[in-house]
């Protein structure tokens, strides 16, 4: 059952992929792409860890992928442009993806403690434990302070964005001055 | 039980709960006719069968039989399977959802519920979150000006109050430190309403903000800025005719009761009885079954009658003004209701 499941969705997972590389239309890309995170949420499920899942959902199909279509409609981006490229990167470019992936991933099925991922064995395996707790447990106790670091540096991140886009002096519409009051 | 039973069981239990589903979908509108008719002072539907009951149904028949225009500029693929993902969105939502008393079925197989998950309250945060697609897309593959600044401003609301209504569903996550939906129930339902989130829990601030968010998230009034018939005709499903406008209908409506469920599950203690442990519990299996179903339905009921009743009375904000309000107000209060109850819990 879990192995139907995962072909199933792996399957979705790399036709969404390729659909995403092939389509010339950029709200079909953003849409296949929503296709893969979500299949990625499944074999996540499958995998036991069913709150990653969820929240790959929410954060990437539900919120990331929904900036990305609202800019894509806001902008209403046409067809993308299509060049011919060089040669030597239609013919080499393959190959080369493919092996690196394939020495990347014997060098991962060889690192130590890393083995091959078995299906549905998170979900049954401790009944009064959820993953959610063992999650947060890492994440607010022994992982604490890299925890706050990054949040400090996402918040950063967003003070320059908001740095960047509020120039200084910029001239606000007095519609929009007397909206504010 | 056997998989061949339990695949029976569960394809029984999703028929009945979608089919329940749908009517519960046609009387709510039924419902919202009726109660806004006598706010304004009128009859509302009283032809069609006894007190306008049938009149849902009519409605019904009348969606299918009218004619399906799709206008030629539209982006077909998108613009037809934009109704199917907002209906489904709605539909799928329910999955997760108890409204009974656990167990009840033979072999101990839960008859209220399709799947009981501890990540429960994080799917129909999932599945909502996945229903804007619907609208924004539909929006979008019209290829009309309304249209699509319909979905656009109903992207950007559904982002600004998605937070708000997350952020507020933390601080009743944090009391029942789980987020499977019978915990949360059953953590409030100790002493009857007392213990209700709203009332002992000291939840009713996050009530509020979850009440205003998810106004804005179902496109409700006075939030319904992405249809507002004044400035943008229909809003995002102007060139749907027949069963596909009837589909972004039905979806409203299912996001309304889905909002309900969610709300009597978290603040409004579920399935249990007001009373709590002062009734007695029954003696027969029937009563005791069919009891919590109905202290579930009532809750959702009175539920939507506020919705209706918020219709009925409130003017349309502006958009600057809910965009002001989702950001300045619901959100700082929210982020302070979890400051609060943390600091109540850890107190305590």
């Amino acid at each position: 059952m879990h192995l139907i499941l995962f072909f199933l969705f792996a399957g979705f997972c790399l036709a969404g992929a390729i659909n995403l590389l092939l389509q010339t239309h950029p709200i079909n890309s953003a849409l296949s792409l929503i296709v893969v995170m979500t299949s990625l949420a499944v074999l996540y499920l499958l995998l036991g860890a069913e709150f990653l899942a969820i929240a790959q959902i929410i954060v990437y199909s539900g919120a990331v992928m929904v900036l990305f279509t609202f800019v894509v409609m806001l902008l209403n981006a046409g067809r993308e442009e299509r060049t011919l490229g060089s040669r030597a990167a239609s013919r080499i470019g393959f190959p080369a993806v493919v092996a690196l992936f394939a020495i990347l991933a014997t060098i991962l099925l060889h690192v130590q403690g890393l083995g091959a991922a078995h299906l549905g064995e998170g979900l049954s395996n401790a009944p009064g434990q959820s993953n959610l707790e063992l999650l947060s447990q890492v994440l607010f106790h022994e992982l604490l302070l890299p925890f706050e670091v990054t949040s400090v540096l996402i918040l950063i991140a967003i003070l320059g964005a908001v740095a960047l886009a509020h120039v200084e002096g910029s001239k606000i519409p007095e519609s929009e001055r007397v909206a504010q009051k | 039980m056997t998989i061949f039973a339990f695949f029976l069981w569960s394809s029984a239990k999703v028929a009945v709960i979608t089919v329940m589903m749908l009517m519960g979908i046609a009387y709510t509108v039924l419902l919202e006719r009726k109660l806004v008719g006598r706010i304004q002072n009128r009859w509302g539907p009283s032809r069609v069968g006894p007190f306008g009951l049938l009149q849902p149904l009519v409605d019904g028949a009348k969606s299918f039989l009218k004619e399906d225009l799709i206008p030629t500029a539209v982006y077909r693929p998108l613009y037809l399977v934009a109704p199917i993902i907002s209906l489904g969105c709605a539909l799928i939502a329910i999955a997760v959802i108890p409204f009974g008393a656990p167990g009840m079925g033979p072999h101990g197989f839960d008859l209220f519920e399709i799947s009981n998950i501890n990540v429960g309250l994080l799917v129909i945060l999932g599945i909502t979150s996945i229903g804007v697609y619907g609208i924004a897309l539909a929006g979008w593959s019209s290829n009309n000006k309304y249209s699509l600044l319909g979905s656009l401003r109903s992207s950007a609301q559904l982002i600004s109050y998605e937070l708000a209504l997350g952020l507020s569903l933390v601080g009743v996550v944090l009391h029942a430190g789980s987020l499977n939906l019978r915990v949360i129930v059953e953590q409030q339902a100790t002493l009857g309403a007392a213990t209700w989130n709203i009332a002992g829990g000291g939840q009713i601030l996050a009530f509020f903000i979850y009440l205003m968010a998810a106004f804005a998230e179902t496109n409700r009034s006075p939030f319904d800025l992405p249809e507002a018939e004044s400035e943008l005709t229909g809003g995002y499903h102007t060139e749907y005719s027949s069963m596909k406008f009837a589909m972004f209908f039905m979806a409203e409506y299912g996001n309304m009761i889905n909002v309900g469920c969610v709300a009597t599950l978290l603040f409004l203690g579920g399935w249990t009885s007001p009373l709590g442990d002062l009734m007695p519990p029954f003696q027969s299996t029937v009563l005791s079954a069919l009891l919590p179903l109905f202290w579930f339905v009532l809750k959702v009921f009175l539920f939507l009658c506020l919705y209706v009743w918020v219709r009925g009375t409130l003017p349309r904000f502006r958009y600057d003004q809910l965009m002001n309000f989702g950001w300045r107000y619901l959100l700082p209060l929210a982020i302070l209701n979890i400051v609060g109850t943390s600091l109540w819990l850890a107190w305590r």
